[in-house]
């Protein structure tokens, strides 16, 4: 590659004092044969004590980074150029058992899943003593050691969880034992991949905070990978925004998020719901296009495909680092023309909320029965859906969310005395026994689209075949009207005779929104559509369920974990809660500060990219079985305002504070508004509930 | 160590908006590109050719046997009996004045019909089994599972003296009883890909709209099983092939043992290695073993083209 390639903004020899140095490493896989460029020349460091962040959308390299500082690479990575570098060794050049050794005493990774960077069958206090062992320390100090391992990092009853197995944790305390683990060695740098991405958002809190907590503890520099940039924004000094195998933009957060200077790092902050913006106020930014393929030559901008300011130039060299303020630069031809990016539309089409209720969930309960315990999943719901609104709702992992939209399509059938209803009729439970009128009223989206499409299928036969069942239409009809969905999602019809496993994540969520859509339905289940998605594919998947909505007059059940979203799409929402709806409101009512302790917890977890740092409550211990529910208020365990003697006692009933808006809670509003002092109390809080 | 694992292709882009014509041609041609790797793959591996190479020897003898010798398998060679491997007969005669390289020859038509028809049944019938046990589950699951489960406990030869003494030795009863053989291994992998595939959300969704368990599981489910099938085919027919000389050997299988099959000839002839006339015995016994190892590499090629 050519010299302008490698070159960084930096002091004359900062690899002899950074914890990471990486200069314009190019890296490719070799598939069916051939090398696939992944990495473009990457530079960058992380100096001794920094948190340095790297964003970026999917198959941009990122993790290939990660992977690369510790040379960690999968058989068919190939390094092409550049060097690695740690405390000026450099790793690039170490010999297998030089390569080890550093990896044992002065590098941790902590990856993805916890769950897979564990052995089940040893249990976690081997695990975490065979970290010291390797250290060189005996079988008795490794113990030791492990028990404080496990204290530092807030581990409440070490002694307990060291004779346990991984199964028998959840999955925030396995990321926090694996974190351990990681620093065992007091590494001088510590790469975590997505420590959060599979975690609750209040789990992920905790594991933030921890990790927070810890860097003033240690004085390791740690590398944080993530797609999220509320987290790198809550997280890290500083941040490089990588796009295609390229760093295109880096400086500290604040200036980053801030004073974006690279038309991708603006792309991807307007294509994020920031600052309350709803979907009656504008558009989400979605970037157009899609990125490069691994292994394209691209010897010029990698972001001139998507790019509105991109002119000829930008297809003739690959741009050069522009600086914007100190340390803070971008790799655009037209840094100076950053403000030319055109904003997002503002929304002028009005949207109306029909009044009377067309999908109704009436007293429906679910009981499930396990070894002959009786297992309530769903306790007295009710909700109703007007013609044209959307419900978000939210919860933890395990509240009951798909459960209840499963019950609503028919494949559990409600307890005796709930009720699903179509426009005041009661439908049948099953789906096979509704009528082909209640089976269409209500369809749903799934959150992972490679398992809800069937990969045998092209996707016209998918959309033909909802289209021929819900709608009885038949014949070259039912081809126009597959073709007519189709469009409305923005499928051209090249897709329709594509399978799933040919079209992107995006694509695959518009068809099994258009499947959805294919029997004209009253209400749209969405479980979560956008989670596994990218944000700017997210975004143009949210304004399409925000125009269909308007154009088809059909309601959103939305379920998601991300409360951004749910702000952005949702009009009312209601929280859910051990199988039990804590509280409902207008969108409004429910960011205006009076809410349920369980909604207040969950509202003030989520990792904030616009840098507004809030007290968090912690919400401590994990959410208690259905089949043992708590007496009383199903939330007291973990509530930071529960009244002894009567939370634990009596079961709060729904109470409405303004119209429409109504929490299921013992304490007045007046109560609820007072300020929380935020303690620690998380170690006796989440001892107490591990030694239930 | 690693998990990050470099995407095999190239899905199609988002189109938001994305004005231009042009990026479906790049599309349909990585998709075409990804085959034509895959099958440059398949067709420069050696394992793949030599697998070919030995598979369509001998389908060619089974198919067309004067083209490879002009004698026939009864008739007395002018050289006589218990001639060893030369210029006179290539691979030898046998005791009673046979070429053994015209009897190998004619030895590939029974094995290679007989093996496929029963892999053939047998994966039929299995991926029904599997597939009905692996949506169903519940009481049609448990029931099945016990009876597989009572005939992978009979030591197959066992199993196969009891079938054939029962029903006697004629060519459709030694098929039914490899492929009997065969039924519960293969129902058991179907078995456990279809439970896999009904926790898909698509089944969920097929079931959301009210689709019968019937189309679900021929329909929905079977589409995407297939590849398993084929690999579990290929992997079956290399151990059929095994079954039936065996079979063979025991003299369990029809006809006469006059008749030219490699299990017989074995069988007929191993006694004689004793007395160092090998040849009659051992080439049948190298043609078991080369059609077996040029179907299981066949087998093993076109999974790694597959997975490449």
């Amino acid at each position: 590659m050519t010299v302008t390639e490698s070159h960084t903004p930096e002091p004359a020899d900062p690899s002899e004092h950074a914890a990471l140095a990486i200069d314009g490493l190019e890296m490719s896989y070799i598939v069916r044969g051939k090398p696939r460029k992944i990495l473009r020349g990457v530079s960058f460091e992380v100096r001794p004590g920094e948190a340095y962040g790297l964003v970026g959308e999917s198959g941009c390299g990122k993790s290939t980074t990660a992977y690369a500082a510790l040379r960690y690479l999968p058989g068919n990575g190939v390094i092409d150029a550049g060097r690695v570098l740690s405390g000026g060794e450099e790793l690039t050049a170490m010999s297998a058992s030089q390569l080890r050794e550093f990896r044992a005493q002065r590098a941790s990774m902590v990856f993805q899943d916890p769950v897979q960077a564990v052995n089940p069958v040893l249990k976690i206090g081997t695990q975490v003593a065979e970290a010291f062992q390797v250290m060189g320390q005996s079988k008795s100090e490794a113990r030791v050691s492990a028990l404080a391992a496990l204290e530092r990092v807030r581990i409440a009853a070490p002694e307990s969880v060291m004779e346990r197995y991984p199964h028998q944790l959840s999955g925030g305390m396995l990321q926090r034992v694996v974190i351990a683990m990681g620093l065992a060695c007091d590494p001088n740098l510590l790469v975590l991949d997505e420590p959060t991405t599979g975690l609750d958002a209040t789990v992920e809190a905790e594991v933030l905070d921890l990790v927070r907590d810890l860097r003033s503890e240690l004085n390791s520099a740690i590398l944080l990978i993530a797609h999220n940039l509320g987290v790198i924004r809550t997280m890290c000094d500083r941040v490089g925004v990588m796009y295609a195998g390229r760093i295109v933009e880096e400086g500290t957060v604040a200036e980053v998020f801030d004073n974006p200077s690279h038309p991708y790092t603006k792309g991807l902050l307007n294509s994020i719901p920031r600052r309350g913006l709803r979907k009656t106020d504008r558009e989400l930014f979605a970037i157009p296009g899609s990125a490069p393929p691994i292994g394209a030559d691209l010897p010029f901008c990698t972001y001139i495909d998507r790019c509105p300011i991109a002119t000829d130039i930008c297809r003739s060299a690959v741009p050069p680092i522009v600086d914007r303020s100190d340390g803070h630069w971008t790799r655009c031809h037209h840094a100076d023309r950053i403000g030319d990016v055109p904003e997002p539309d503002e929304v002028t089409v009005p949207y109306d909320i029909g009044t009377e209720q067309v999908i109704g969930v009436e007293g429906v309960s679910k009981t499930f029965r396990q070894r002959g315990h009786e297992v309530p999943a769903l306790v007295g719901v009710d909700l109703g859906f007007a013609e044209g609104e959307t419900l978000g709702l939210v919860g933890e992992s395990g509240s009951g969310k798909s459960t209840l939209a499963k019950t609503m399509l028919g494949v559990h059938a409600p307890d005796e005395g709930g009720a699903i209803t179509l426009r005041g009729r009661k439908m049948a439970d099953k789906a096979t026994s509704r009528v082909t009128e209640s089976v269409r009223a209500i369809s749903m989206v799934f959150q992972n689209p490679d398992s809800a499409l069937n990969r045998a299928w092209t996707v016209r036969r998918i959309l033909q075949r909802s289209v021929v069942k819900l709608t009885g239409i038949k014949g070259a009809a039912a081809d126009k009207r597959v073709e007519e969905i189709a469009e409305a999602m923005q499928l051209s019809p090249r897709h329709l005779d594509m399978r799933p496993r040919q079209l992107s994540g995006g694509l695959k969520q518009r068809v099994a929104i258009a499947r959805a859509f294919a029997g004209d339905p009253e209400v749209v289940v969405c479980d979560e559509p956008t989670s596994a998605l990218d944000v700017s594919v997210q975004a143009a998947i949210l304004n399409l369920l925000a125009r269909l909505q308007n154009e088809e007059r059909s309601s959103y059940m939305f379920i998601s974990h991300d409360i951004g979203v749910v702000r952005y799409l949702a009009d009312r929402i209601a929280v859910m809660y051990l199988g039990r709806i804590m509280e409902i409101g207008s969108t409004a009512t429910m960011f205006d500060g009076t809410n349920h302790p369980y909604t207040e917890a969950l509202l003030s977890a989520v990792p904030n990219v616009d840098g507004v740092a809030e007290d968090r409550i912690p919400l401590t211990g994990s959410i208690p079985s259905p089949a043992n529910p708590p007496p009383g208020c199903v939330f007291h365990t973990r509530c930071h305002r529960a009244i002894a003697g009567l939370c634990e006692v009596t079961v709060p009933e729904m109470v409405e504070l303004s119209p429409g808006h109504s929490i299921k809670c013992h304490l007045t509003v007046e109560q609820l508004q007072e300020p929380i002092d935020v303690d620690a109390s998380i170690i006796s809080a989440e001892a107490a509930a591990l030694l239930d | 160590m690693t998990s990050s694992q470099p995407p095999t292709e190239t899905p199609a882009a988002d189109p938001v908006e994305d004005a231009k014509p042009a990026a479906a041609a790049p599309i349909a041609e990585g998709k075409k590109q990804i085959r034509k790797e895959q099958l440059r793959v398949l067709y420069t591996s050696p394992g793949f050719i030599v697998g070919v190479l030995i598979v369509g020897f001998w389908i060619l003898a089974s198919v067309l046997p004067g083209v490879l010798t002009s004698f026939d398998p009864k008739e007395f060679v002018e050289a006589g009996p218990r001639v060893k491997p030369g210029s006179e007969a290539w691979l030898g005669t046998d005791k009673n004045g046979w070429d053994v390289y015209t009897r190998v020859i004619y030895g590939a038509r029974k094995i290679l019909t007989i093996a496929p028809i029963s892999t053939a049944v047998a994966i039929m019938v299995g991926t029904f089994l599997g597939l009905i046990m692996g949506y169903y589950k519940g009481w049609v699951d448990e029931i099945l599972s016990r009876v597989i489960e009572a005939i992978l406990s009979i030591p197959i030869i066992l199993m196969a003296i009891v079938i054939i003494f029962t029903f006697g030795r004629s060519t459709t009863v030694i098929i039914g009883t490899i492929a009997v053989l065969f039924v519960p291994a293969i129902t058991r992998t179907i078995r456990s890909a279809a439970i896999a595939e009904s926790d898909l959300d698509y089944v969920m969704s097929a079931k959301m709209r009210g689709e019968s368990g019937f189309f679900i599981v021929t329909r929905e489910i079977l589409p995407n099983v297939v590849g398993l099938v084929v690999v579990e085919g290929t992997v079956r027919l290399g151990y059929a092939i095994f079954t039936y000389t065996t079979l063979a050997f025991l003299g369990f299988v029809g006809g006469n043992i006059t008749d030219a099959d490699w299990g017989i000839d074995v069988s007929q002839n191993y006694e004689q290695i004793a007395r160092d006339i090998w040849w009659p015995s051992i080439f049948p016994a190298a043609a078991i073993a080369s059609l077996v190892i040029g179907v299981n590499l066949i087998a093993d090629s076109i999974d790694k083209a597959v997975k490449s």
